[in-house]
């Protein structure tokens, strides 16, 4: 389940992360932006899968390869290393195990870049403390009732997953409120507190 | 009364088309030889085909449809005997998905067929009579050699795609796994890897239905200048059933009477889809040879992809080069999504490129037959994506 805003900010930043003529496979694609704009500006040769049927069908009209499909149960069905990237953009929230969708990430790619919003960002905590009610923001409009998205974590808690399984973190970013890169050097807990959305790219 | 008033064409002018087609025939004589899967070795036969747009010059814009079970080559023209429009005019023809003003379309009846491949109702050469049953059973892989026979004759060594539906999709299928490096592209819409045990249940009803007419004479009608008219008849009103789904019938039908006020307490057709299906039975009599709906529905029940791999679909489709898009629809129980889903998987784990959409539709399974704007666009959508790939500039 993706989030539905026009521009993501964090496709600029796993475009940069993709290296040009790559395998990719594009987990929860949606209706396939990111994958055009890895195929126009890194010619990829570029795979996905999405859960909703609207987005599979736009996906395949723009002519992409996509496929309908779970990223917690269909994953299993794809080879080992088949792909030099497996992305999971705005999705692992979404998903029901997302420590096992992970693991399969880095089964079928030699890498994995994984986007997801940061609910240790200071105004998530803010919100909770403030008005003691789960935090509804422009970004995460949804209710706690209605919303996709089952399984949010801190950037501190994704950290703390990667070594569970083993994964090694490659290259970290983090984009604050504006969009904006989050200088390097910083430590887990600063981006964890103005980092609105992190990207990681891990391998294994 | 229960009798099918129909009106009656003869034996003759039915097989005219399996004997003597409007199609353009391609002849395949003793130098080229067909062994079939059942090991015999079938020469001579022939293949009658149709064709739409121009071969371009280094022969790399050709599209192969292969038709359904009781479809023929008359993809986008009228047809010879029935007068109707051909039966994929939506989605080829100029300006259309498959653009016969880009591509060049080729489309055969099937080996076993009756327009004018060889098939149960031609003239077998050893004995100047209809084959009838004499004639071998003919598998999917065996209509799949055929054509890949005339796309030899037009000196065509790689197909930019091979679409089609139902059994046509079998045959993309087929044709894709078998003949792997001949295919740029594959479309596969509301089919299999395999019959399933329901729809060899359906088939073998059908085929009953053909044998227990007396007029079918052990297959010799043709000799003895009869027909199993109802035989025939009552299989395609049964298939029929199996080509909606409950929820259009109702929309269409409903428990709506046929031009009367009040049941009848008797056994005519007093419900309108009594009366429709009845149409579809006597229609299809005139048009399609009783044996021939024989040998086609033993070849969909053969069918079984994984099978000739030691039950592993995937390696049916190992180091596939071509492009493949899957298309179901979710009311289709015959070929329901979980088949195409099947597939879609297998080529996932084979590394292959693939594309599957489920369209929404209460249509069933004949929906890919029909007006389906969202399978148009995903189908127009791929088949762009596939030409640029393969170097088709748009004229």
């Amino acid at each position: 389940m993706s989030l539905n805003t026009a521009s993501r900010v964090d496709f600029d930043v796993i475009a940069s992360l993709v290296n040009p003529g790559a395998r990719v496979l594009d987990v929860g694609c949606g209706d396939g932006e990111l994958l055009e704009l890895l195929q126009n500006t890194k010619n990829v040769d570029g795979r996905g899968v999405e859960l909703s049927q609207k987005g599979v069908n736009e996906s395949v009209a723009r002519g992409l390869s996509v496929i309908q499909g779970d990223a917690d149960s269909d994953l299993k069905y794809y080879p080992d290393a088949g792909f030099d990237y497996v992305i999971l953009s705005q999705t692992l929230q979404a998903t029901r195990n997302p420590k096992n969708v992970l693991t399969e990430l880095l089964r079928i790619g030699e890498k994995a870049i994984v986007s997801f919003p940061n609910f240790g960002h200071w105004r998530m905590r803010a919100s909770l403390l403030v008005n003691g009610r789960m935090p509804v923001t422009e970004e995460l409009p949804y209710s706690w009732y209605d919303t996709p998205n089952i399984h949010f974590c801190t950037i501190n808690d994704f950290v703390d997953m990667t070594r569970e399984i083993g994964a090694q973190v490659e290259t970290a970013v983090a984009l604050n409120a504006f969009g904006q890169r989050i200088g390097f050097n910083m430590p887990w807990g600063f981006w964890n507190l103005f980092g609105q959305q992190a990207v990681f790219l891990l391998r294994r | 009364m229960t009798t099918f008033s129909s009106p009656s064409a003869s034996p003759d002018q039915r097989s005219q088309e399996a004997t003597n087609p409007h199609s353009p025939v391609v002849e395949f004589g003793a130098g080229k030889p067909l062994r079939l899967d059942s090991g015999v070795v079938l020469s001579p036969f022939r293949i009658a085909y149709q064709s739409y747009g121009t071969l371009n010059a280094d022969k790399s814009n050709a599209i192969l449809i292969c038709h359904a079970l009781t479809g023929d080559q008359h993809v986008a023209n009228v047809h010879p005997v029935t007068g109707k429009n051909g039966w994929w005019e939506t989605l080829v023809g100029p300006g259309k998905p498959i653009d016969t003003n880009r591509f060049f379309v080729l489309c055969s009846n099937v080996l076993g067929g009756c327009l004018g491949s060889t098939g149960p109702a031609s003239i077998n050469p050893e004995t100047g009579k209809p084959y009838a049953l004499d004639l071998s059973i003919i598998t999917i892989a065996d209509m799949v050699r055929a054509q890949a026979m005339l796309v030899d004759h037009f000196g065509i060594d790689q197909l930019f795609a091979v679409v089609g539906g139902s059994m046509g999709g079998m045959q993309v299928l087929e044709w894709a796994s078998s003949h792997s490096g001949r295919v740029f592209a594959a479309v596969a819409i509301a089919t299999g890897a395999r019959h399933s045990s329901q729809n060899i249940a359906f088939h073998e009803v059908g085929r009953q239905a053909v044998m227990a007419d007396p007029e079918w004479r052990e297959g010799r009608y043709l000799e003895e200048g009869t027909i199993p008219r109802k035989g025939l008849s009552v299989a395609r009103m049964a298939a029929h059933i199996t080509y909606l789904s409950e929820t259009a019938l109702h929309r269409k039908f409903g428990r709506n009477l046929q031009d009367r006020q009040n049941v009848t307490f008797g056994f005519d057709a007093d419900f309108q889809i009594e009366s429709y299906l009845r149409h579809q039975g006597m229609s299809f009599v005139e048009r399609f040879d009783p044996n021939s709906y024989l040998y086609m529905t033993r070849a969909m029940d053969y069918f079984d992809l994984a099978a000739e791999h030691e039950g592993r679909l995937a390696d049916a489709f190992a180091g596939s080069k071509t492009r493949f898009c899957i298309v179901s629809f979710t009311s289709d129980w015959l070929f329901p999504t979980s088949e195409s889903r099947t597939v879609a998987h297998a080529l996932n784990a084979a590394g292959a490129s693939v594309s599957f959409v489920e369209i929404e539709t209460d249509r069933g399974h004949d929906a890919f037959l029909l007006d389906e704007p969202e399978m148009f666009s995903a189908i127009n959508g791929f088949i762009r994506s596939a030409a640029r790939a393969r170097g088709l500039v748009q004229p």
